[in-house]
């Protein structure tokens, strides 16, 4: 009886056995207007060219159309909703992790509900609801996490009980629940359908749509988007939108000038079955079991049922096979492990009947985030893919935000954590993609924990130094491919292996931070921080200072050696980049920023600097290998190893110095450490990396010198009340609005970019305020730890979230970083938030669901800056990378 | 009473032996890659042999297995001599001269074979000067013989078979002063035995049989399937060739006598073996043999008894029937085995598992739904049992002994049951030999890149 259905697969088609989607395509062709036949000619020009008739192609139209661009032509290789969107699952649920993912989700839940009214054509929306179970006690506290996100979004949101969901949904198993988060409005879509009506939406508001058109190449002029090459002829254009799916990686690299999309794609098994006896309600809520890496709908009665395995199949390494898609085998015994925990969830479905197995083939990034936004070497060439299989819950918001971008200049939210240009060309060597993919797809249903580092695609930048510090211990995680360490374990002390590690309360690194706190306080630590971005900046005359000038909100017109932290704003005085950049000479800077502004930074300046041969721009991170002096005795140990005074007089506080250590000459000091401790930055030819860092550890020895990492740093800088950028700064945050009112210079006798936005703040006072949160009734050792995006509520109202936090080993208290926002009461407006608002409330944090009592400050502990060399040269907030 | 798997597998295991070809320079040029064999018994002690050497003279390996019946003593001999008869039989004239004249003035001799034996393979050490002497009156023919011609590897197997089965039959007669080797030689030729022998040599295959053991090729189909190739016919009743045969040897007057129940004169399994001098010589010489024999050979019921309408011996010979193929590269493997596995073991299931086996995971055919009703619960118990059938493939690792913990645990579904093994490999020594019959296999595994 076993073998009496092994047949071959290739007998086997996905159109043949799944009637009610062809019958939809073809229902399509009748009723509505979106294709024309191949025979319509291309347009000669467009001002937008859309390559990709999927979820995102359409929804970019459909958003782009409404903010009156017209002249819009989208290209599809196939049909409309052929590819991966036709394929997926179509459940739209909000249940995400990143708050930016989180609020896509919701805009498009709300856009297909009224696209069906909109439009006329049929999405199948149905308001099912989702719950998500979780089968551990750490699984619940995840689904806290989410539950205290979506509430304060105003999304319905509950933390039910087992019985609850036997209530909701008849068939599950819930002996071994511990809870389960349930989502009301979440809903499910035909997915193809919805791509189908915004094309519509698309199509009659001018939007021109060719299918079987397949693009072959962007040509670019002057590092600007000319038009497109396809199969049909050329299209002139200024803005090309890579929306190619799976495909949109191999898009890229067709060009002149290759558009790195880092995004492979893996194979994704669901099942479909045949009605029930008693077929299901089309309203029962969809099942997503991530411990039992499941997902479950109803489906025509009965169910449809994926997840995400363990051991993922990466395919089309070697390149694009638009034919493939259509064979792609379905392996059942790959879905084994999800057929048991299926039937583990719901032990009734054994007697139902098996439709289809079907193999829809996924895009995964090296980060589990999307990838969105204009590429960093060609202007007006943006891209939309990678939706690591939730492109229909995404597709909507992330539709909108590009055509935003494209319109406005900028989204209306933050993006960076989306946004291509946190990817370079580092991260899109295929070998690359296919190993880290392998380790993402499984993350999509594991535990999503604080301070998790991806194991694989690692030791790709790594310093010099590498080696010296892994022997001593050195624990790594990794930054834009660039290895830093964490912290040192000390010979002797085992840690918990990876998995044991995943926690959310107190980590078993706790103590071996503190101690490198401590002597980051009382002698002093080394940390290698080499992975910051450092670019020079030099002229023939004084254009390089003229154009910083402009592009730098702080003066930088200062003398040379001198140190100025400053913000690199946009228009509306939100932070792109916050730096530090020393004056070499009269003609030439040294520009220090976060090691992930690598490839931002450098796009940001290099469209803005004036084409200007006698000003040059170098990205020289790889050239110094950067170690971090902190702590009291650091003066001591580079006196001792450069013979030079290094004491105030000589040396102040914001310097920087070219000076010899030890036998190497050339090595660039400052008197900056990123944390408000006192201290010094050495930026040393790698040559001589090796050299230097035995001297510093050799003369150290007598001061107490030891190694430390970025867990210090970070419970250094946060106690400080330091903002990092990409973290607690981002383009929507203004130096008015955290506190660096300093850092900007309004009358530096010359206009700057961000100049009016921030004077109008001054004048008209701010809408946010960077806060800090000391926890007062918090257990370090009993209670979860807080994260970041936790909830702020003063007086009982919710007024905005954390943005990080860390434990302070000198205030032996959890502190968090926030922004404090004023709404009024009433219409929920957002009202001028003062100082006087922030202190006179009383604050509490959620971590998940869980509120602590929290004291809220504008300012650092003074008493943090008592060791400091000089009292009148303290480095004032100063910023702080990570 | 339950064992555990790791009870099982130890016994399983107990006899299992692995040979990989050694390579040369990273490179196997030979056409064999090596081979797995493994014996689970069931009579005790069992009476099946194996044999495995590779010739150092000619070139060339021997691979074999042995079925004894009425005692494991001609199937032990056999395991022991036929390889050197066989070797002999391939040497050319000069070869056998140097040899002869190396045992003519006390030098050392050539090593003929070298062979690749379990440790519990033994070689009787007493009948060793005994057995030497034969080969030695043998290869003194052959050297007289000398036709000049070059040897042909099927006549000399067939020579090589027929001359020890003449020679068990002329040392029996004779006697040997010595009462132990004396009841040794009438015991090895009242008893039995069936061989199946493999010659490989490059890409010719030579298998000899005799008797109901059976070589089967493994056969890689395009698809990636297997299918599998007989290279030997079944000395039995079912062979009407066979049967046939029998019946044109002997008067009519015979013709109904002679196949009784399936067996030779009612009697015998196999139409051809080695030994078994009950069913070859004359009445008279039984008879004579018997009584200036020893007591223990006297006191013997089986080997006194004539079997009944015995008018024109002989009825039995050892001469093998001898196929030849030419490998191809989809030919993957070659199995020697004795009739304990085969019957319990349709050959297309042998070749699917051992393939499977040698080739890893990945080439399971995939399963396909299709137009089939299948239910959920019904495919994840497929699964499961795929799943459990992959598990088993990483549990051994020897082709032969993952064939054996199919043919003796394996459920309607053809996956391996544990509780079915346990309870089969724990039957008591009385009973087992009516459940199954003893299995020996070797598995050769051959060298798709030199083919």
């Amino acid at each position: 009886a076993a073998s009496m259905f092994l047949r071959l697969l290739s007998d086997v088609r996905w159109r043949a056995a799944n009637p009610r989607w062809r019958r939809s395509t073809c229902s399509r062709r009748s009723t509505s207007s979106t294709a024309e036949p191949p025979s319509v000619p291309l347009p000669a020009q467009a001002q937008v060219v859309i390559c990709g008739g999927g979820i995102m192609g359409t929804s970019v139209a459909y958003h782009l159309s409404k903010m009156g661009w017209k002249d819009i032509v989208l290209l599809e290789q196939g049909r409309l909703a052929a590819g991966t969107t036709r394929f997926c699952a179509g459940i739209v649920s909000t249940a995400r992790h990143v708050s930016i993912e989180l609020k896509m989700a919701d805009y498009s839940n709300k856009l297909y509900q009224q696209l069906e009214q909109e439009t006329g054509v049929k999405t199948g929306y149905v308001k099912t609801g989702s719950i998500s179970l979780a089968q551990t006690q750490d699984r619940l506290i995840s689904l806290k996490r989410i539950a205290s996100s979506l509430s304060v979004m105003g999304i319905p949101c509950e933390i039910i009980t087992p019985k609850q969901v036997a209530q909701l949904h008849p068939l599950i198993n819930i002996h071994d629940l511990v809870g389960a988060m349930y989502v009301p409005e979440d809903a499910l879509v035909s997915s193809a359908n919805v791509s189908l009506a915004l094309a519509t939406a698309a199509s009659r508001n001018g939007v021109q749509i060719h299918e079987r058109t397949s693009v072959s190449h962007v040509s670019i002029q002057k590092g600007c988007v000319a038009g497109v090459e396809t199969d049909r002829g050329q299209i002139q254009c200024q803005y090309f939108v890579n929306c190619a799916g799976q495909w949109a990686y191999e898009l890229g690299h067709s060009g002149e000038e290759p558009v790195n999309i880092p995004l492979h794609a893996c194979e994704h098994f669901y099942l479909l079955t045949h009605p029930l006896k008693e077929p299901l309600a089309s309203n029962l809520p969809t099942i997503v079991d991530p411990d039992g890496r499941i997902y479950i709908r109803n489906w025509q009665g009965g169910i449809l049922s994926g997840g995400f395995e363990k051991n993922p199949k990466p395919l089309f390494t070697e390149g694009r096979n638009q034919l493939e898609i259509q064979h792609l085998q379905e392996d059942w015994d790959h879905f084994e492990p999800l057929l048991s925990a299926l039937l583990r969830r719901m032990p009734d479905l054994e007697a139902l009947q098996i439709m289809q197995l079907v193999n829809c083939p996924e895009s995964f990034t090296p980060d589990m985030r999307c990838i969105m936004g204009e590429s960093p070497t060609v202007r007006g060439y943006f891209v939309l893919a990678g939706m690591n299989s939730a492109g229909i819950s995404y597709g909507g918001g992330a539709g909108k935000y590009l055509a935003e971008w494209m319109v406005n200049g900028y989204p209306s939210e933050n993006v960076w954590p989306l946004d291509l240009k946190r990817f370079g060309s580092l991260q899109s060597s295929r070998t690359f993609l296919r190993h880290r993919v392998m380790e993402v797809m499984p993350l999509m249903c594991d535990l999503k924990v604080p301070r998790w580092d991806f194991q694989t695609g690692r030791q790709l930048r790594t310093s010099p130094l590498y080696d010296r510090l892994d022997a001593q211990g050195a624990r790594w995680m990794e930054k834009h491919g660039f290895e830093r360490v964490k912290y040192f374990v000390p010979p002797g002390k085992d840690l918990l292996d990876l998995d044991q590690r995943k926690t959310f309360y107190k980590p078993d690194w706790f103590d071996i931070v503190g101690s490198e706190v401590k002597c980051c306080k009382e002698a002093v630590c080394v940390i290698d921080m080499s992975s910051f971005t450092k670019f020079e900046i030099s002229s023939t005359g004084d254009q390089a200072l003229e154009s910083l000038q402009y592009l730098f909100s702080n003066d930088l017109d200062v003398p040379v050696g001198h140190v100025v932290h400053t913000g690199m704003l946009n228009e509306k005085g939100g932070y792109e980049n916050d730096c530090s950049i020393a004056r070499l000479s009269k003609r030439s800077f040294f520009m220090i920023s976060p090691t992930d502004q690598q490839v931002h930074c450098w796009a940001w300046l290099k469209n803005r600097l004036p084409d200007d041969s006698n000003l040059t721009m170098e990205d020289v991170t790889w050239k110094y290998t950067a170690l971090n002096l902190i702590g009291p005795r650091a003066v001591d140990v580079l006196s001792e190893l450069s013979y030079a005074p290094i004491t105030p007089d000589h040396f102040p506080s914001l310097f920087c110095k070219e000076m010899s250590v030890g036998y190497a000459n050339g090595i660039r000091v400052m008197s900056i450490t990123h944390t408000g401790e006192p201290g010094f930055m050495l930026y040393i030819p790698i040559e001589y990396a090796l050299h230097v860092y035995n001297e510093v550890m050799n003369m150290g020895q007598k001061y107490g010198i030891r190694n430390a990492g970025y867990y210090a740093l970070r419970s250094l800088r946060i106690e400080k009340f330091f903002a990092f950028w990409g973290q607690d700064l981002d383009a929507f945050t203004t130096p008015m609005e955290c506190g660096r009112e300093f850092q900007v210079k309004l009358e530096k006798g010359m206009q700057f970019l961000g100049q009016e936005a921030l004077m109008e703040q001054k004048q008209n006072g701010v809408y946010k305020r960077f806060t800090m949160f000391i926890l007062e009734d918090h257990d370090t050792d009993m209670d979860l730890w807080p994260w970041w995006g936790e909830p702020i509520f003063r007086n009982g109202r919710y007024v905005g979230k954390t943005t990080s936090s860390a434990y302070s080993y000198t205030l032996e208290r959890h502190v968090c970083l926030g922004f404090v926002q004023h709404f009024d009461e009433k219409t929920g407006a957002q009202l001028v938030v003062t100082t006087d608002f922030i202190n006179q409330g009383e604050y509490e944090i959620d971590i998940a669901g869980q509120r602590f009592q929290a004291k809220a400050k504008l300012y650092p502990f003074s008493s943090l800056f008592t060791q400091r060399r000089r009292k009148d040269e303290v480095e004032l907030s100063g910023y702080q990378r990570e | 009473f339950y064992l555990t798997p790791p009870q099982v597998n130890s016994i399983l295991k107990a006899n299992e032996y692995s040979f990989k070809v050694p390579e040369f320079d990273g490179k196997n040029v030979s056409s064999v890659l090596g081979f797995d064999s493994n014996q689970l018994p069931a009579n005790a002690p069992i009476e099946d042999r194996r044999s495995a050497a590779t010739c150092l003279q000619t070139r060339g390996m021997l691979l074999g297995v042995f079925d004894g019946h009425a005692g494991c003593a001609c199937a032990q001999a056999v395991s022991e001599r036929l390889f050197y008869y066989i070797a002999v039989s391939l040497l050319p004239h000069e070869t056998l001269l140097e040899i002869e004249n190396a045992v003519e003035s006390g030098r050392a001799l050539l090593p003929i074979l070298q062979w690749h034996k379990h440790p519990n393979d033994y070689f009787s050490k007493e009948a060793s000067k005994l057995y030497f002497n034969s080969l030695r009156t043998y290869w003194q023919e052959l050297i007289d013989l000398n036709s000049g011609e070059t040897t042909d590897v099927k006549e000399a197997l067939i020579n090589a078979f027929k001359r020890l089965d003449n020679d068990i039959s002329l040392e029996a007669q004779v006697g040997d002063p010595n009462s132990f080797l004396n009841y040794l030689v009438l015991r090895v030729a009242f008893s039995g035995a069936t061989a199946c022998v493999a010659h490989v040599d490059g890409v010719d295959l030579h298998i000899a049989n005799t008797g109901d053991s059976r070589a089967m090729l493994g056969v890689q189909e395009e698809d990636g399937s297997w299918s599998a190739v007989n290279l030997s016919y079944d000395h039995n009743a079912q062979n009407e060739r066979e049967v046939k045969r029998v019946k044109m040897e002997h008067p009519k007057s015979e013709e109904k006598s002679l196949v009784k129940q399936d067996r030779l004169l009612g009697l015998l399994m196999p139409f051809r073996a080695f030994g078994d001098v009950k069913f070859k010589w004359s009445i008279e010489l039984q008879k004579r043999v018997v009584e200036s024999g020893p007591d223990q050979l006297n006191d013997n019921e089986y080997t006194k008894f004539i079997p009944p309408n015995y008018h024109t011996p002989p009825y039995l010979t050892a001469e093998p029937e001898v196929i030849y193929h030419k490998l191809r590269p989809q030919d993957k493997f070659l199995v020697l085995a004795t009739d304990g596995l085969w019957e319990t073991m349709h050959r297309q299931d042998v070749a699917r598992i051992v393939g499977e086996y040698l080739t890893g995971v990945h080439h399971q055919q995939p399963i396909a739904v299709g137009g089939y009703k299948v239910t959920l619960g019904q495919m994840h118990g497929l699964l499961t049992e795929r799943r459990a059938r992959i598990s088993s493939v990483f549990e051994d690792q020897n082709a032969a002994t993952h064939l054996i913990r199919h043919a003796v645990g394996n459920n309607e579904f053809g996956t391996v049951d544990h509780e079915r093994l346990s309870k089969m490999l724990s039957l008591p020594e009385e009973l087992a030999r009516m459940y199954r019959d003893d299995i020996t296999i070797t598995v050769v595994q051959f060298n798709s890149h030199v083919i």
